[in-house]
């Protein structure tokens, strides 16, 4: 619990709630002012970008902005796979962050004890301010080590409210070192989530079934793996943050575009691999996925009994379809009774007025708007599904997944009652663990 | 020379410096910035973000806000915030977005005044500087904006907050300002508490400590005290104003080690003593914030006869650092300057540069962040020997 100062001198700011059939979609909250709490499970881009095997990342900006990168790689183990070039006030003023740039990646490699296969090249917000000529950096790079691969990436949360966000861009950026190759028309790519989906989803066995070798980045152990994902026929893309990255691999490489959101209620989970398969040439075996629904129903019904009347508060940092989630939990008598979310994707919106029509009670609030630094109707026994929902609500009953967990389709709902299960069973404690930056990543805390 | 950073981190920077510094005082501090600053700074260099509450937020500025130079929108935001918060005061904090568009800092923090009626500060930090630079400017504008000698009750003053009364409180005591204590430098492992206790001991009390365990209440007698014991380089502005304003003298050091806490004790209550401007032995090295590190240094001298050169790679003053003691600012620099050593003491994310040497850590948030905070340990008044022990 929130320790007072020794002489508090505030008050506390008034709650934000609203019930849902008053929200606003996709947005109801103001946007002013933010606060961070200290739920720091969602992935950064240094997280996602270290996913490129044999890769190292330079990070060019100012040491405020540095210092949020470093120490991500830092906990993160990898500072042998991280540098960075510090943009001075004198780099500023002079006008050299070219030279600043190739000089800086130069001094790098030099240090370096192993030569990298690829290098990410970060920018920063002030980078577009300073007109820098992005052409003559990289194009002298290149040209001067040929041997290595570089992606032109982005750290530029200045942007993050027009046009794509850093975390979309960065999803595009990684892929972008993949070059046109002859098309596997067996092989199947799983692409643009920070976590693949766990292996008990039965994407796998459908696709395998079918004779397709399922390819992630997640699997890559090289860099000559990486690459070889331009070989997929097809990619499939199941969050809303990679759509771009799955238009553009299909417009740069030819490679099919797909969209499986990972989403809940079985129907739209069902309809999305008749989809599937409509795009890849089969049927998927209906029986299968009636057993796999039934099965699923049975986790449902015996998470159903453990849960009972305990009431459910979510977060969106939880999965990227919260509405469909609260809509799916809801339709099988668990009783959400809040959901903290900023916005909504503008797919969720058929949940959303659902969720109007049918519980108008359920109780919207902010995740980072000021008001968040108190916290309101602070409850233990709450199950917090999410790691802000655990922070906000104080519960120690709490699910610890971030970025979707992974858990998609039939199998991720057998997975997702199952820490349900365990969250009512077993109390957890919050500080402890979702302080911990980029949920499954590596950490030394 | 440029600024790379090929293997180490870089320290944390200005506006974290102020935040850091002003975190517990009451006000509500909002950085200028999109997105980043908060989270980085609430998660790696505030430990106190999980349990002690504090006013700390982001304005969030856009792409489209920044080009306009859209002001108007911040204002209202913190207005609001402040309506709802009624804090002590409203800090608004710099960093490079609002430096590459001449944001005036000075300007809005007195529209702000104006409307919001309570103390406003505006600090123009960039990102681009490191932390001690951030609480320099924190700590010299709280000492100024609110430091003063506690008006006799007859004139109006806070009866149970005059002179007198803090002058019997304290007794026989001599009253010594606390300067430069944030958690960047000194954790939250009870150092800052040790330092006070050590106080105690010495027969002296602790006036206000700038800026941490005290509020804004005891910042306002800063200049009631008798001396200011300047802990980091950060406090060096503070108490430099305070001897302007107020005649107060200043020591700088860390008492750490039993031997060299015992002689700033001495020092405190002088304010005269051995100079520490010492020749210093460069095959032992410490590597880290001048005031910590110089005070260190003279600890082990004191009990093992060796004075650990120390290499600062954040800002400092010549009036720190002894013979032999260097600033470095660039990674390459403090590898040149380490190819003499033979010892080094320093956070463990140095250790890259010493593969060849004997290595003895020191986690310093400022620099690793939260990575080594459970080892961070507390030297204030304890045998240096006995800690090696542990």
């Amino acid at each position: 619990m929130l320790r007072p100062l020794r002489e508090k001198t505030w008050t506390d700011a008034p709650d934000p709630v609203v019930p849902i059939h008053q929200a606003a979609f996709p947005r109801h909250f103001r946007e002013g002012l933010e606060y961070s709490s200290p739920a720091r499970g969602g992935w950064n881009i240094v997280h996602t970008g270290m996913m490129i095997p044999e890769s190292h990342q330079i990070f060019v900006c100012a040491a405020g902005c540095l210092r949020g990168v470093v120490l991500t790689a830092a906990e993160n183990l990898t500072m042998d796979r991280f540098s960075a070039i510090e943009i001075r006030e004198e780099n500023v003023l002079n006008g050299d962050m070219e030279e600043l740039m190739i000089g800086g990646v130069r001094d790098v490699l030099e240090k370096l004890p192993k030569r990298p296969k690829a290098i990410l090249l970060f920018i920063s917000c002030q980078h577009f301010f300073l007109a820098y000529d992005r052409e003559l950096v990289f194009d002298t790079l290149r040209n001067e080590y040929p041997d290595i691969k570089f992606a032109d990436c982005y750290m530029i949360p200045t942007l993050r409210k027009s046009g794509l966000t850093p975390d979309q861009k960065m999803r595009i950026q990684m892929y972008s070192m993949l070059e046109n190759r002859k098309k596997n028309e067996k092989q199947i790519n799983l692409m643009g989530s920070n976590l693949a989906p766990i292996k008990t989803c039965e994407v796998y066995e459908i696709l395998e079934k079918e004779g397709f070798l399922v390819r992630s980045i997640q699997d890559c152990q090289t860099f000559a793996a990486y690459e070889s994902l331009a070989e997929g026929v097809a990619n499939i893309i199941s969050e809303p943050l990679a759509r771009m990255a799955g238009e553009e691999l299909c417009h740069r490489l030819g490679q099919k575009d797909f969209y499986l959101p990972a989403v809940f209620r079985a129907e739209e989970i069902k309809a999305g691999y008749r989809a599937l398969g409509q795009l890849l040439g089969f049927s998927p075996d209906e029986d299968f996925l009636e057993i796999l629904e039934k099965t699923s129903e049975e986790a449902i019904c015996r998470a159903r009994k453990i849960v009972g009347n305990r009431k459910i508060a979510l977060d969106y940092s939880f999965t990227f379809r919260i509405l469909s989630f609260a809509r799916f939990l809801l339709e099988h008598g668990f009783p959400v009774t809040e959901i903290y979310a900023d916005a909504f994707f503008p797919e969720e919106e058929a949940d959303f007025r659902w969720l109007q029509n049918h519980h108008p009670d359920i109780r919207l609030r902010p995740a980072s708007t000021h008001q968040m630094r108190s916290r309101f109707e602070v409850d233990s026994d709450i199950l917090a599904i999410g790691q802000k929902a655990a922070y906000f609500t104080g519960s120690r009953h709490f699910v610890n997944v971030a970025e979707g967990g992974g858990l998609m389709g039939f199998g991720g709902i057998c997975e997702i009652m199952r820490l349900m299960e365990e969250a009512v069973i077993t109390e957890k404690d919050a500080e402890e663990i979702i302080q911990k930056k980029g949920y499954g990543c590596e950490s030394c805390l | 020379m440029r600024a790379v950073y090929g293997l180490i981190p870089t320290y944390s920077s200005d506006e974290f410096g102020i935040c850091s510094a002003l975190y517990e005082l009451g006000g509500m501090v909002v950085m200028h910035d999109a997105s980043g600053c908060n989270s980085t700074y609430t998660t790696h260099d505030e430990p106190r973000w999980y349990r002690q509450e504090s006013l700390i937020f982001i304005s969030a500025i856009s792409e489209m806000e920044a080009i306009m130079g859209d002001d108007d929108k911040l204002i209202e935001d913190i207005c609001q915030a402040a309506e709802d918060y009624q804090p002590a005061f409203v800090a608004i904090v710099g960093a490079p977005i609002p430096y590459m568009i001449g944001t005036d800092f000075q300007a809005i923090a007195q529209i702000l005044e104006e409307r919001l009626g309570i103390p406003c500060f505006g600090f123009a930090a960039n990102g681009m500087n490191g932390y001690i630079k951030g609480m320099s400017m924190a700590m010299e504008a709280l000492a100024k904006r609110y430091a003063k000698v506690p008006e006799p009750a007859q004139n109006g003053g806070n009866p149970e907050r005059t002179d007198e009364k803090i002058r019997e409180k304290a007794g026989e005591k001599r009253l010594v300002n606390l300067i430069g204590a944030t958690p960047l430098d000194f954790s939250i492992n009870g150092q800052v508490e040790s330092i006070r206790e050590w106080l105690k001991d010495h027969d002296m009390a602790c006036n206000a400590c700038f800026c941490m365990g005290d509020t804004l209440s005891d910042i306002e007698r800063a200049g009631a005290a008798d001396v200011s014991l300047v802990l980091s380089a950060g406090g060096l502005a503070c108490a430099r104003y305070l001897k302007e304003a107020f005649g107060i003298p200043y020591v700088v050091g860390v008492p750490y080690g039993r031997e060299y806490s015992e002689k700033l004790a001495e020092k405190l209550k002088n304010v005269a003593g051995e100079d520490l401007r010492m020749a210093t032995d460069p095959t032992t090295v410490i590597i880290g914030e001048s005031v910590t590190s110089v005070s260190l240094s003279e600890a082990i001298f004191s009990e093992y006869g060796i004075r650990p050169v120390v290499l600062c790679m954040v800002d400092t003053d010549q009036e720190i650092l002894r013979v032999g003691d260097r600033y470095v600012r660039e990674e390459d620099q403090l590898i040149e300057a380490l190819k003499e050593a033979k010892t080094v003491i320093a956070d463990p994310m140095y250790r890259v540069l010493c593969t060849d040497k004997i290595f003895y850590e020191l986690p310093h948030v400022a620099f690793s962040g939260r990575c080594f905070e459970k080892r961070i340990p507390n030297l204030i008044g304890r045998a240096l020997k006995e800690e090696e022990k542990c």
